[in-house]
């Protein structure tokens, strides 16, 4: 009996799995479709589904409508360079917070994390005053720092809690072993910490990468990364869905690849800790 | 070289005060051993002389120099660890070379004397293996190996062997002994097992809340105890203490005899008492006794001593080996 009712649980709970994995799914699914659509089936009503004609004329639109590779460069440069130095920044000082903790090191984790509660828009004008005097708008480096300094609290919180997961007695032996803190640091914690790591700089690379407040704010077309060439269709001339489906397509596929190929990564670096 | 003075070496965590102050000696080539109930201090006490705790008063002194204010790479000392404190991503090879990496030395000379290590702690075999395809005591000795190949002029222990089963405990208080015999290196040791303390040790340092109790050879400790405390913490079974009538004959307060120096008759002695548990090891029997006027009494017997649990014994403890103390518990 007990087995049977397992089994009737085991059957509803994967349909509900199932079924919420789809409706989070569809609406990328559903703009792949659309991208294969012309502009006149993409606004049909009843909406269709599959039998539609196929056609691949919208990517050849936007390819010869924008310069995709361009902004294709941009975004890695920009999710890349931001995630690389966030990481350079945050491991010492997650490593001062976990290993030398003070009276204020809660305090100032909580203070980090508070930043990100604040509506980004508040900060929008004094940014864009100071990337503009210092001639830092439209620019690769600009948006750098500005998407380093925007995700340093997620990239500090994590390490931080990875970094607390491992035993503090392995440094102290390195210490005595006359490892200096920079060597410590290098030969020691980092390659002990290398789940954590790999997935905090996944998952910042896909934050970065889909950052588009601070993006679209901060450039106009020489450093403007996919999210602006996605932002570039819903233009005055009104919208075209097709056409904007297929540019989110090209714009979401790379960081959809990444994060297929890296999800086990990913999975264990955010139960890290959790089951072990 | 390998002598460590500790000079009115104080300790403050926030509010509590772990180690007051203490004076302590250690001499090259001594095997010191640190031993007292949890909280004591001694663990406290080792990590200040490894620098990995920074000194609230007080001066460290090694080989002659000043070492307070040294960083633990600094100071020359090596340290093993209660869970040994391997580097899991490294092999048995790179967890046993990496200070010699760290001091630069070069890579012909880091594999002669990782080999040579590997060879003394029989862990050639298990050269290019990673820490957790090891048993608890060959990390164990890897760890050892880590220590031993930088040539410290001391080696720090840090309750190495508490996390180890018995059997493989007594082996591995042998092979450090032994280490000691042919390296002649200061060896100072962490512990709260006072026969590791007993069997290692040349000299004992005895702590209890962040005080020396009292400091000397383990026979003088077991024969000439300063205060009660540390005639109860060594020997085991643990010292009897008698206070009342039976004390005050003797002119003291409470007097101490250890369950070795207690003779077991069932026929006759000085005290009556009624048998509560036989413990019988085959080498020996332990008996707990509830004798009359006196209160619970340990006594050891030889292993045929055929008592059990009910049957009336007769005790007579040897005069000379009654310790006596005064009120303060000092002894007299």
């Amino acid at each position: 009996m007990a087995r049977k009712v397992t089994t009737q649980r085991k059957v509803i709970m994967t349909a509900i799995a199932w079924a919420l994995g789809i409706l989070i799914f569809f609406p990328i699914l559903w703009t792949f479709l659309t991208s294969f659509k012309s502009e006149a089936d993409a606004i049909a009503s009843p909406p269709q589904f599959l039998f539609f004609n196929w056609t691949t004329e919208n990517y050849a639109e936007v390819q010869s409508r924008s310069n995709y590779l361009s902004h294709f460069m941009n975004s890695v440069i920009i999710s890349f360079g931001s995630t690389l130095i966030g990481l350079i920044i945050a491991i010492p000082a997650a490593w001062a917070m976990a290993f030398a903790p003070t009276k204020r090191t809660k305090d100032v984790l909580m203070w980090m994390l508070s930043t990100k509660m604040m509506p980004p828009v508040g900060a929008l004008i004094p940014i864009y005053l100071l990337f503009r005097n210092s001639g830092l708008l439209d620019t690769r480096i600009g948006l750098v720092i500005v998407l380093t300094l925007i995700n340093l609290p997620i990239i500090v919180w994590m390490l931080y809690t990875y970094f607390k997961e491992i035993p503090g007695e392995i440094l102290e032996a390195a210490r005595m072993d006359g490892a200096s803190l920079m060597k410590e640091i290098v030969y020691v914690l980092t390659p002990m910490a290398v789940p954590g790591i790999a997935s905090t700089l996944l998952l910042n690379i896909i934050l970065a990468w889909n950052e588009a407040f601070w993006t679209l704010n901060l450039t106009a077309s020489k450093a403007a990364p996919l999210t602006a060439f996605i932002a570039s269709y819903s233009s005055p001339e009104g919208l075209f869905y097709a056409k904007l489906s297929a540019a989110s397509t090209m714009a979401i596929a790379p960081i959809l690849i990444l994060g297929w190929f890296s999800q086990k990564q990913l999975v264990r670096g955010l139960t890290f800790g959790a089951v072990k | 070289m390998g002598s460590i003075t500790l000079q009115k070496v104080s300790k403050v965590f926030g509010e509590a005060k772990v180690i007051p102050s203490i004076d302590l000696d250690i001499r090259d080539g001594e095997f010191v051993v640190f031993v007292g109930p949890s909280g004591c201090g001694k663990s406290t006490l080792l990590r200040l002389i490894a620098g990995l705790e920074d000194v609230s008063g007080g001066k460290i002194v090694i080989d002659g120099r000043d070492a307070t204010e040294k960083a633990p790479s600094e100071r020359g000392l090596a340290m093993v660890f209660q869970s040994y404190a391997l580097y899991p991503h490294m092999s048995v090879r790179n967890n046993i070379a990496f200070p010699l990496k760290m001091a630069g030395v070069d890579k012909a000379e880091i594999d002669r004397k990782v080999t040579d290590a590997a060879r003394v702690l029989n862990l050639t075999d298990y050269l290019e293996r990673k820490p957790r395809q090891l048993s608890g005591g060959q990390r164990q000795r890897v760890a050892i190996g880590r220590a031993i190949v930088r040539q410290p002029s001391a080696f720090l222990f840090d309750e190495p062997l508490s996390n180890l089963d018995a059997a493989l405990r007594v082996n591995m208080r042998l092979e450090i002994s032994e280490l000691h015999q042919q390296l002649k290196t200061t060896m100072v040791y962490v512990t709260h097992d006072q026969v590791e303390a007993m069997t290692m040790a040349d000299k004992i340092v005895v702590l209890n809340r962040g005080n020396i109790e009292q400091v000397g050879s383990p026979l003088e400790l077991y024969s000439r105890p300063r205060n009660l405390f540390v005639a109860g913490f060594i020997g085991s079974p643990k010292m009897n203490f008698i206070k009342g009538q039976n004390a005050a004959q003797l002119g003291a307060h409470t007097i101490g005899i250890r369950p070795e120096h207690v003779l077991l008759s069932m026929e006759s002695g000085d005290w009556k008492g009624r048998v509560v548990v036989a413990e019988h090891l085959g080498s020996d029997t332990f008996l707990h006794i509830d004798a009359e006027d006196i209160g619970m009494v340990t006594a050891r017997g030889s292993g045929d001593f055929a008592a059990k649990a009910g049957d009336t014994v007769y005790l007579t403890p040897d005069r000379s080996r009654i310790h006596k103390f005064n009120e303060g518990g000092l002894s007299i």
